[in-house]
Parts: C-alpha cells; sequence; structure tokens
C-alpha cells in the first residue's frame, strides 16, 4: 500500500543531489505521492501531497446562514460545544434565562483547549440551535438571544 | 517475533512508528478514528483498522476498542506512542492479557512511574536527590506540606503529566484558592484529587535524561534540555543540555542510569530533573515511561534509532549497544510547530492546511504528518510538525535553525513557527543554558 512513499532519508539525499546541481526544483511522483524539493533562500524546501483517489476528500464549506433576527451568539472558534461545565452538571443557561454580556453560556473544546464563550449581548436566550457534545464550526450560531 | 504492529496513536509519532517497523520488516496496522482515515499515516501505514469517531474519549483513548481493533488485525505488539494511552495500566494490561506484546516497560514500572508520589520513593530508595515536598490528600494537610516546604511552591496533581493542572503559588495568602483550584483539576483531569506540594526552584532547567534498559542492563543515550516551556508545556527542546560542567552532567546521567538500573527498567524511558541554573544542583523530578516528543534530538547526536530499540527490546532482545560504544556528536535543536495563533494567547487553529512546504537540507529533520491538504482536526492536540536541527556545535544548530524557520511555509491554518523564529533570535536563546523563565522574558512584539 505504502510502496514509493519519501522517508526523511530520501529527502536528504534528494536535496545532496540538487544541490550539487544549477537547478532550482526537483519533482517526484508516484502513484500515490508527489514530493517537491524547491531551492528557496539559501536552503531547501520540501513538499509532500497526496495525489489521486488516496487525496483527502474536498473540504466541506458549511452554508451561509440566512440572517438572524435578533441576536445570536456565534462560535469563536471550531469546537466541541459543551452546554455544562462538566457533564452532569447543570447547564450554563437555558432558553428563558436573561443574559448579561460577560455571562458565560458554553465551552468550546478545540484541541484540549477549553475556550468558555461568554453571551457578547444582553438579553434572554431564545433558543439553543447547537446540539450539546457535537461538533460546531467557527461562527457557527450557537444561540438566538431575544435583545433585553 | 513481532511480525505484525499495531500503533495506537496518530498524527507525526504514528508516522514515526511506521518508518522504522516497515525498515525493519513488520507489517503496520494503524488504528485511527474516523477524522484521521485519510490522514497521511493511514495512507503510509500498510493497514487501517478504524477505532472510533473523531473525539478521542471514543477512539484513541477507548481502552475496550483499541484492544478490540488490535486483536482483529491479529497483531503480535502494541505500540502506543505518546500520550493517549501510552501511560495507561489498564491498556497496557488489556495488549498483554489479548496475548500481544505491550511496547513499553513492563507494568511495575508503568505503575510506579504513573504516580509522582510512587516516582519519588523509588528514587529516593535509588539515592536520588528530590526536591523538598510532599503529598497532600486534604486541604489540611497541603497547608501544612507548604509551611514545611516554603514558597514559592508548586501544586501538581498526583496522577498528573504534561503540566496539566499545575500552580504555582508564591505566597501564603494565595494558596488556599491554588489548593482548591489545584484539587478540582486533579479531580476532573485525573479522577484522583490528591496533589503534591513541591518546591519551586527560581532558576531552575529542565534537563531529562533518555534512558534504554533491557531489564538487566541500563544505558543512557545522553541528556535533554526543555527549559523553553509556556505553562509547562514543552517550545523548544536541545540534546545535549548546554553548558553544564562536564563532573555535574556526568552526574546527572549516572543518577538516571542508576534509577532505571533500580527499576530493571525495559524499553525507552526518560528520567527528569530540575537542576539549578545557577550551582548545577539537580533533583530527581519523575521519569517518563514512553517514547518523548523530543526524542529525535537525541537520535540526532546518538545516531540511534530509538523506536527500533523500543522494538527490539519489546521483542525480548537484550540491548545491542553497551555504554562505551553511544557517541555524542554535535548538537541538535527540536521546536514544536503548533497550530495555534501564537499572538491570540495561542488560540488553537484547527483546519485544512492548503501549503505545507517545510525546510529540508543538510542537518534539518521534519516530522510531520502534514502534507499539501492535510487536515488539522479540532479533536487533537495542536502540534502538527517538529523541526529538527543538527549542527556541528551549538552556534551551527543555531545557524541552521534560523535558516529553517525562515523558509517555512505553512497556509490554511495558523502555526507557531513565527514565534520560534522569534526565540531562535532571542540573545539569550543564542548565548544558551536559559532557565524555565525565558518565556516570561521573551519579545512578542
Amino acid at each position: 500500500m505504502s510502496e514509493l512513499f519519501f522517508t526523511a532519508e530520501d529527502v536528504a539525499e534528494i536535496v545532496t543531489i540538487l544541490d550539487k546541481t544549477p537547478y532550482e526544483r526537483l519533482e517526484l511522483t508516484t502513484s500515490r505521492f508527489r514530493l517537491r524539493v524547491v531551492r528557496t533562500g539559501d536552503g531547501f524546501t520540501q513538499e509532500l501531497e497526496v495525489i489521486g483517489d488516496a487525496a483527502p476528500a474536498a473540504v466541506v464549506t458549511a452554508p451561509v446562514e440566512a440572517a438572524e433576527d435578533g441576536l445570536v451568539i456565534r462560535s469563536p472558534l471550531p469546537g466541541t460545544f459543551y452546554r455544562a461545565p462538566q457533564p452532569g452538571a447543570p447547564p450554563f443557561v437555558q432558553v428563558g434565562d436573561t443574559v448579561a454580556p460577560d455571562t458565560v453560556i458554553a465551552i468550546i473544546e478545540t484541541m484540549k483547549l477549553m475556550t468558555s464563550v461568554p453571551a457578547g449581548c444582553a438579553g434572554v436566550i431564545a433558543e439553543i440551535r447547537a446540539e450539546n457534545a457535537t461538533l460546531v464550526e467557527a461562527e457557527a450560531v450557537l444561540m438566538r438571544v431575544t435583545p433585553a | 517475533m513481532i511480525r505484525r504492529l499495531f500503533i495506537a496513536n496518530r498524527g507525526e509519532i504514528a508516522l514515526r512508528v511506521i518508518r522504522t517497523a516497515k525498515r525493519l520488516g513488520m507489517v503496520t496496522i494503524l488504528g485511527v478514528s474516523e477524522a484521521d482515515r485519510t490522514s497521511l499515516p493511514a495512507l503510509v501505514a500498510d493497514e487501517v483498522a478504524v477505532v472510533g469517531p473523531g473525539p478521542s474519549a471514543e477512539s484513541y483513548l477507548s481502552v475496550p476498542r483499541v484492544v478490540a481493533a488490535a486483536r482483529a488485525a491479529r497483531a503480535d505488539a502494541v505500540h502506543p506512542g505518546y500520550g493517549f494511552l501510552s501511560e495507561n495500566v489498564a491498556f497496557g494490561r488489556a495488549v498483554l492479557a489479548a496475548g500481544m506484546i505491550f511496547v513499553g516497560p513492563d507494568m511495575a514500572s508503568l505503575e510506579a512511574m504513573g504516580d509522582k508520589l510512587m516516582a519519588r520513593r523509588a528514587g529516593v530508595a535509588a539515592g536520588l536527590p528530590v526536591v523538598p515536598g510532599g503529598e497532600a490528600a486534604t486541604k489540611d494537610d497541603a497547608r501544612q506540606q507548604a509551611a514545611v516546604t516554603g514558597y514559592p511552591l508548586l501544586l501538581k496533581a498526583v496522577a498528573g503529566g504534561g503540566g496539566r493542572g499545575m500552580k504555582r503559588v508564591d505566597a501564603p495568602e494565595a494558596l488556599d484558592a491554588q489548593i482548591d483550584m489545584a484539587m478540582a483539576e486533579a479531580q476532573a483531569a485525573f479522577g484522583d484529587n490528591r496533589i503534591y506540594v513541591e518546591r519551586f526552584i527560581a532558576s531552575g532547567r529542565h534537563v531529562e535524561v533518555q534512558v534504554l534498559g533491557d531489564g538487566e542492563t541500563a544505558i543512557h543515550l545522553g541528556t535533554r534540555d526543555c527549559s523553553i516551556q509556556r505553562r509547562f508545556q514543552k517550545l523548544v527542546e536541545e540534546a545535549p543540555a548546554f553548558g553544564i560542567p562536564e563532573d555535574k552532567h556526568r552526574a546527572i546521567t549516572d543518577a538516571a542510569v542508576r534509577f532505571a538500573a533500580s527499576l530493571h527498567y525495559r524499553g525507552a524511558g526518560t528520567v527528569e530533573f530540575l537542576v539549578d541554573a545557577a550551582t548545577f544542583d539537580f533533583y530527581f523530578l519523575e521519569m517518563n515511561a514512553r517514547i518523548q516528543v523530543e526524542h529525535p534530538v537525541t537520535e540526532a547526536v546518538t545516531g540511534i534509532d530509538l523506536v527500533e530499540q523500543q522494538l527490539l527490546v519489546a521483542d525480548g532482545q537484550r540491548l545491542g549497544i553497551a555504554q562505551e560504544f553511544v557517541t555524542f556528536a554535535g548538537h541538535a535543536i527540536e521546536m514544536r510547530i503548533n497550530a495555534e495563533e501564537w499572538a491570540k494567547d495561542f488560540r488553537p487553529s484547527p483546519g485544512r492546511v492548503r501549503v505545507a512546504r517545510w525546510p529540508a537540507g543538510a542537518g534539518v529533520r521534519v516530522d510531520t504528518h502534514i502534507g499539501a491538504g492535510g487536515a488539522v482536526p479540532p479533536y487533537y492536540d495542536s502540534l502538527i510538525g517538529k523541526l529538527i536541527v543538527r549542527g556541528a556545535d551549538r552556534a551551527e544548530a543555531v545557524a541552521r535553525l534560523q535558516a529553517a524557520l525562515a523558509v517555512i511555509d505553512i497556509e490554511g491554518v495558523a502555526t507557531t513557527a513565527g514565534l520560534h523564529a522569534r526565540i531562535a533570535a532571542d540573545a539569550r536563546f543564542i548565548a544558551g543554558g536559559v532557565d524555565t523563565r525565558f518565556f516570561e522574558g521573551l519579545d512578542r512584539g
């Protein structure tokens, strides 16, 4: 499955060879990978790319949200949305709760780091849009707020 | 004999283990989450087994799922990498119970080193100097211990590791609040609220020794200095520890070997010390019973493949290298490139990498799983690659590091490469031998 993958030793060897030539770049392609070694400044760069069927699926972009009535609280970054500080604990807010701009309404877990999300506006929670413990995109609408 | 090796990890270390295992003629099977199905390690492994969905708790951290996947793949052995289940005794036991080899130490060592108090007792028993401090199971214990230890001090989770939950307390007034937080965090992170109170050495260096053992013999592969840290997370590592007088340096490596020998340690391990930056007095901290993120700097100066040694010892072989045949040449430095917006309080930056031009050339090694089009999922830690440079001496290594950092080009996610360029340009870093306060004093503009 992995025939003709390029190792760090291969790259070092390619650089040594390329360095003795006047060429600026060398591109090697196998059925699965493409390696590009390029002279950059005083040194070299390497770039590995997966090609063909093996290539990762295209990035799915989230549909653009329609304009929202009232205020919305968006996720500051992509990650897992949590409504409570820990499993089993009561949620930060419920529908009908009044929030101030600095009221923490959720936690987003990204790369093992917990980021608390403040409401950022004053009002009453009208709807909780994101589902607990699911992945949300950056800028995804988490909750809707009726202005105070 | 290990013919089929299951890799229970992801990212750069999975790729790193696969490369060596293949070179040794093993068939590699990578356990992946749904989020990593098309990752570079998954494409390079001979076989891939999906262990669960994206979130680590249901995939890379699930003992039953990982063990079941390894069994189903008819693996002879499991390599846990670092992090995830690498130091989880229940996992190690489950692997053994399923009739497979655990590529790591025996369970007694793993258990002892997973608990800071047991590790400390073992250190004292082996005659190693330790930092003044002690355990606290209750708030009162912690107060009493703090009175004996003195300030500034550190509160650590007994069951913890990797800097999580560590608190520094500078004065008695701040103690109570910090004890509450440290205990709550220890409980949440490790299910064990015991904390450890330890004297904080104001100007200290984090120096560690790479050891290898086969259960009978133990040797060392020199020191690494990991003093450049942010919130106890390592950013930069070097081999050897620079500017430590030879007699002290030898005393540190001797102590590490003595400790590994006292445990009848099997496999690769790291013995950590806190070294006073002024007097070079050293104190044993703990031992990490696994391969470390920073192992390549040791490989760069010794020419020894640490993963190969792990696999050979796990396979029941005696160490093939005697201490007198370990030679050290040059100086190596590693920088961890993370997908984080370092100028915005190190905010995580997951996403799709459009361009991934890594440095290449003489004395440059890059361990990464990220090529053009590579995904950085939001579920895992932010390490996307490690830049390792080697020079004939430290000055040459620093020059190579600066040149390499100047050509890194990663687009699509934010990275800490720019921060590393600042570190590499810092006069204190260029001079070498900095203490753990380095990062606080860095000009981050």
